[in-house]
């Protein structure tokens, strides 16, 4: 067995540290390690975008890093996104405007969202759809999700 | 995914010996899109996993008068979001914001493009039509080699199995030049190209004749492929139609493309033309200052 490393981050503002196998993808490590599941394997291979989360506030699919390259970073998963059991906006709106069915890919939009409204605090449904291509959804068609991520803009006021 | 080891030197020297130890059985990792997806095909069985992101000359991008070096662990993001580069070279910016979506461009690399040498590969058209130097170590010295010789054949390349791609080297453009990258895909964004097309070209300060010009062509033969022909051709004509077709043409007929699920040899034929009279369209109003 390949060495295990010790990993220390930061995970959702919290000091976090992991121990891993260099194979372990950072998706393994948060869903088997530390029992962080809200972020979904789909097809492991970069392509859905379910296991989006941030390093260092840059956008990234999970299953395609491994867990030791995350030492020092700061990482946010969909589990820092509400804040003490009250809804983020993004997900006050994917409720309201039903952005999800069977709500595996939910928390990969949501993430992906997040970072988009972070860096485009106002993005029309053009930059919306072009933005959120790395997750794929096969249930709602999309349409629905995109209202969400308005809605949540606009709920917010421009401020991410 | 296989069993392996795994580490991150923080110098060049030490990454160098590393990859001199283990010949044949490290690779190398950057952002890890192509080679994880690998591994965990089997397709690719290392025993060590060197992470390039910590080592500096690997992660560094350094822009001045003679042109620019962009380390070879740099990630397409990090490209684009680089407004200087986005000013001189925006056919990089062309290629950096198609590949994958979002995610993939947040650690893709522009080393791991061109290392993976797929046909299809969307950087490194545009590096050739820049006339980029790929510059690589190992133990026994330095090589500095011209990107379009760089691929041999679908995911091979000349590197030998303890050389390092250290960085990517873009001469700085002539006043009155740009470059243009255009892919063709059946949808928007997160596919791979049909036909892609990088055109650089330099005119003359009246911005009415072609200089020089320089073509590449992807995803119609087994590597990206310089066509000289196409970009001399150019060279002294006026702007206009003619000119820009017969340099189509010639891009064209140097296509060797297959069919696959993706798209027919004809069809990839004839968007080689197309996308060629594009880009250097596209080209000629940037180097204009138009676009």
């Amino acid at each position: 067995m390949g060495k295990r490393h010790h990993v220390v981050t930061t995970i959702n503002g919290e000091a976090t540290e992991f121990l891993c196998e260099p194979r372990q993808s950072l998706l393994e490590v948060l869903r088997d390690v530390l029992f962080f599941t809200g972020s979904k394997e789909g097809c492991n291979d970069g392509n859905c975008g379910a296991c989006s989360v941030l390093v260092d506030g840059v956008l990234i699919d999970s299953c395609c890093m491994l867990g030791v390259e995350a030492e020092g970073s700061e990482i946010e998963t969909i589990e820092g996104m509400a804040n003490n059991g009250e809804l983020h906006p993004l997900q006050q709106a994917f409720l309201e405007e039903t952005g999800m069915q069977c709500g595996i890919c939910t928390p990969g939009f949501l993430m992906s969202a997040k970072a988009l409204l972070k860096q485009n605090p106002q993005p029309d449904e053009g930059e919306i759809r072009h933005w959120l291509a790395g997750n794929l959804c096969r249930c709602t068609g999309y349409d629905k999700i995109v209202r969400a991520v308005q809605k949540a803009a606009s709920n917010m006021g421009g401020g991410a | 995914m296989h069993d392996f080891d795994y580490c991150a030197p923080v110098s060049l020297q030490e990454a160098i010996g590393l990859m001199a130890t283990h010949k044949g059985s490290a690779n190398l990792l950057a952002g890890g899109t192509d080679l994880l997806i690998f591994m965990r095909a089997r397709r690719k069985r290392p025993e060590l996993v060197i992470d390039a992101k910590l080592i500096p000359e690997l992660s560094e991008v350094k822009i001045d008068e003679s042109g620019l070096t962009i380390g070879a662990s740099v990630s397409c993001r990090a490209i684009y979001e680089n407004a200087e580069i986005a000013d001189l070279y925006p056919a990089l910016i062309d290629s950096t914001t198609l590949i994958g979506g979002i995610q993939v461009q947040g650690r893709a690399s522009l080393g791991g493009n061109l290392c993976n040498a797929a046909p299809s590969a969307d950087t490194i058209p545009t590096l050739i039509a820049h006339g980029a130097v790929a510059n690589v170590v190992s133990d026994k010295g330095e090589r500095h080699i011209p990107v379009e010789e760089f691929c041999i054949a679908p995911g091979k390349t000349v590197l030998e199995a303890n050389e390092i791609l250290v960085n990517i080297f873009l001469p700085r453009p002539a006043e009155n030049s740009a470059a243009c990258f255009l892919r063709f895909i059946p949808r928007n964004e997160m596919d791979i190209a049909v036909a892609n097309v990088a055109a650089f070209v330099e005119l003359d300060s009246a911005g009415e004749n072609f200089i020089s010009a320089r073509i590449a062509i992807g995803s119609v033969a087994p590597t990206p492929l310089f066509v000289a022909e196409a970009g001399d051709t150019l060279s002294g004509k006026p702007i206009d139609e003619e000119s820009i077709m017969a340099a189509a043409c010639i891009a064209r007929d140097a296509a060797s493309p297959i069919d696959d699920m993706r798209g027919t040899a004809e069809h990839r034929t004839q968007l080689v033309e197309v996308l060629t009279g594009r880009t250097i369209r596209t080209a000629v109003s940037r180097a204009r200052g138009e676009a």
